[in-house]
């Protein structure tokens, strides 16, 4: 099972080697890692995708925990969430092909934002199942290139994730 | 007034209370030596760098404060890996100082300049590259901080000589700030008191204790909790001398050489009590062997040790000393006589044994220094068979008393260890078993013992051989022997004499018997070479995939 971890972790330098270092020596295998700045500077969050049972990924969370630099680790998997990726694509597009292309786009509530002489940039936002459709939609025009941001995640509601407080709970079950 | 930054190092490793150093200089660390001319911080130079880690971790074995040691860049550093990854297995607390080169040629592969934040990553529970002057003070609170606290372990400052020459205004502050590091002393209530009742419901308790148990100083609290309860004791090597040997309830260390009458009691026990111990794979074996039948409370700081290996019915996280006090008053006295008569009848049935052909045996040098040393001696072993013997035919009355490799089972710890261990307790005895293989390993820090002055009682269990090794062969690849005999031993007696030390060699049990009493009395160092039969084998032993109930003998 895919699990979706939320992690704060201070914003030192090297935490993003010792949480991809950890994934690596144990054995974990991350399918998707987003990181950048929260509202607070000094703290960085990560939204982490994991492959594994629920034992593997209780074991990665709890050692995750004992790095110094990580605040708090959430597995937000079961509960309600939003998530989104950005993907931008490349696709190929003679002028015969445009129209169809950009009724694509427009279904999909995605954005031109490059226009070459054989080419479409597209720049698409959406949870997993909106990706895979509109690269499965765009690939008969022959996709040149694609580039995803990773998928970030957070709960809905009033509920925090992973609060940038001191506190370092887990939320893990 | 400003002062160096390697000035104000000294100045916080004082604050710290530090009172010893084992290192060795070379040119990025040299800032930080020329700072060591005005303190008080004895500096120990040893002969090699590995021999500073592990001195810096006997000695903080011994006596539960933070072991400090120190390297130059580059060579100096990487030669401190194997110590810092003892220290981490074993969890250990330590604070390692590397010089590095200058910031400005960080990342250019500079002469002697090594990664070594990202080399020891996996082996440092923090580790820290001072890239501003300023932030010295702040990062040296903080390292003996994480490495004092919670679950031990080594923590390394990479300290680039430009900083270590840049000045500061010294102030060492009173609080730091780890948002990310809160560790867990007080168990959880509820968790307590469901312990404490399983404990109560069961009929055959054993405790399974651990290093935990050294590390928190809880060693009162689990005699009262097994006296209490009249549950026999099992402990691991780390948990060696954490229970009284010579007790009745004690059976000794479990797993692959551990007692038969220890596994056995594990195998029918109905409730598992670990505390401050890992079901380390050598302590398990297979895993749906072990015991089987028992609810299994865990009681442990690191909360990634619980259910890693094992699944556990009742989780405690905190510090085991803090938990057991208070799962005490929740227990009224039981005396499970049947279990503890079953138990006494195992130890009959599965007693240790060898055999006696006139060699020399090791165990029965073993035996023989068991009664004569001193109760409060403190033991160190390198690894390998000797190793295993040493665990199993000593006891000890007291925690931090038994030093040995466990997680790492590095060859070459014993001997810095046992210099780090005599410094660090100068009043009490210290003993080496070690093998003839190990001895090669690390012996020049004989040299660090001859110029420290120290005395320490030497037994090397010569067989001529890598007898763990050859064993090994012997099981598992059909006595295709290869690499494990050591054809070329130096006289080991001799090469006492060359640093100045006593040595003997001893071929027969009489001899031995006849020479021990005077050497442990001796007032200088001591080599005894005791040229075992080389064929004895530890046992019992349980063969790979096999259960811990099914040991051969
Ligand atoms: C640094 C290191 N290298 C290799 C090993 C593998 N090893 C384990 S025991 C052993 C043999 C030890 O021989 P010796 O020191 O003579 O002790 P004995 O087993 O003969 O008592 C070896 C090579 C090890 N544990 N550590
Ligand atoms: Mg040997």
């Amino acid at each position: 099972m895919r699990h979706t971890l939320a992690v704060t972790v201070e914003n030192n330098p090297g935490v993003l080697t010792r949480v991809a270092g950890l994934f690596s020596r144990r054995g974990f295998n991350i399918d998707s890692l987003a990181v950048g700045r929260t509202e607070n500077p000094r703290v960085s969050r990560m939204t982490i995708i994991v492959e594994g049972d629920d034992m593997v990924v209780e074991q990665v969370a709890k050692q995750l925990h004992k790095l110094i630099d990580v605040i708090k680790i959430s597995d937000i998997t079961r509960n309600a969430y939003v998530d989104r990726e950005l993907v931008m694509i490349k696709v190929h597009a003679e002028p015969s092909a445009r129209a169809e292309i950009m009724q694509l786009v427009d279904i999909f509530r995605a954005r031109i934002v490059d226009v070459g002489p054989k080419t479409l940039t597209i720049e698409v936002t959406g949870d997993e199942g909106k990706i895979d459709a509109i690269e499965l939609s765009l690939r008969p025009f022959g996709i040149k290139e694609l580039v995803r941001t990773g998928k970030i995640a957070m709960l809905r509601g009033v509920k925090n994730s992973a609060k940038n407080n001191s506190q370092k709970e887990e939320d893990v079950k | 007034m400003e002062i160096t930054v390697a000035e104000a190092l000294v100045r916080c490793l004082e604050q710290e209370g530090v009172e010893m150093i084992f290192g060795y200089p070379g040119g990025a660390i040299l800032p930080v030596y020329d700072a060591l001319n005005n303190t008080s911080i004895k500096h120990v130079l040893v002969r090699h760098e590995q021999g500073a880690a592990h001195a810096a971790d006997g000695y903080a074995r011994v006596t539960g404060k933070v072991g400090v040691c120190m390297a130059t860049s580059g060579p100096g550093a990487t030669n401190l890996i194997t110590g810092i990854a003892n220290a981490y297995m074993d969890s250990v607390p330590m604070v390692v100082i590397t010089g590095q080169v200058a910031t400005t040629q960080v990342g250019t592969d500079a002469f002697q300049e090594v990664d070594i934040t990202g080399i020891t990553l996996p082996i440092t529970k923090h580790n820290y590259l001072v890239k501003e002057p300023e932030q010295l003070p702040a990062i040296v609170k903080k390292a003996f901080h994480i490495a004092a606290t919670g679950r031990p372990g080594p923590v390394l400052i990479d300290l680039p000589k430009d900083v270590a020459e840049a000045m500061i205004e010294f102030i060492y502050p009173k609080t730091i700030e780890l948002s990310g590091y809160k560790p867990t002393y007080k168990g959880h209530t509820s968790m307590v008191q469901q312990a404490a009742r399983l404990i109560m419901k069961a009929e055959r308790p054993v405790i399974y204790a651990g290093g935990g148990i050294r590390i928190s100083g809880a060693a009162p609290e689990l005699l009262q909790l097994a006296e209490t309860i009249s549950a026999p004791v099992t402990h691991t090597l780390m948990g060696l001398g954490c229970f009284p040997g010579k007790h009745p309830l004690c059976l000794g260390m479990l797993g692959l050489h551990g007692t038969r009458y220890a596994n056995q009691a594990v195998t029918e026990c109905d409730c598992l009590i670990a505390v401050g111990a890992r079901f380390d794979d050598r302590v398990v074996a297979k895993i749906s062997g072990f015991a089987p039948t028992a609810k299994i409370i865990h009681v442990d700081i690191d909360p990634a040790e619980i259910g890693k290996n094992l699944r556990i019915h009742l989780p405690i996280v905190g510090d085991v000393k803090n938990v057991l006090r208070a799962i005490q008053p929740l227990l009224e006295i039981k005396d499970n006589t049947p279990w503890v008569k079953r138990v006494q009848e195992l130890k009959k049935e599965y007693p240790l044994q060898y055999s006696r052909d006139g060699l020399l045996k090791p165990q029965f040098i073993l035996e023989k220094l068991n009664e004569l040393k001193d109760d409060s001696a403190i033991v160190v072993t390198d690894v390998g068979q000797h190793q295993m013997w040493a665990a199993q035919y000593l006891r000890f009355a007291e925690p931090r008393s038994f030093l040995s490799s466990g997680g790492l089972g590095a060859m070459g710890f014993c001997l810095p260890a046992a210099v780090g261990a005599k410094l660090g307790a100068p009043d009490k005895d210290v003993i080496v078993i070690i093998g003839d293989g190990g001895f090669q390993m690390t012996m020049q820090e004989l040299g660090t013992a001859a110029e420290q002055l120290l005395n320490l009682k030497i037994f090397i269990l010569n067989n001529h051989r890598l007898g763990m090794v050859r064993q090994l062969q012997e099981f598992y690849y059909d006595k295709r022997y290869i690499s494990a005999d050591l054809q070329f031993n130096p006289d080991f007696a001799e090469l006492a004499k060359i640093y100045g030390m006593e040595g003997h060699t001893v071929t027969t049990e009489e001899q031995l018997e006849e020479i021990l009493p005077q050497v442990l009395a001796s007032p200088t160092s001591v080599i005894i070479n005791c040229m075992i039969d080389p064929n004895e084998n530890v046992m019992p032993m349980i063969l790979s995939g096999s259960t811990i109930s099914e040991a051969i003998d």
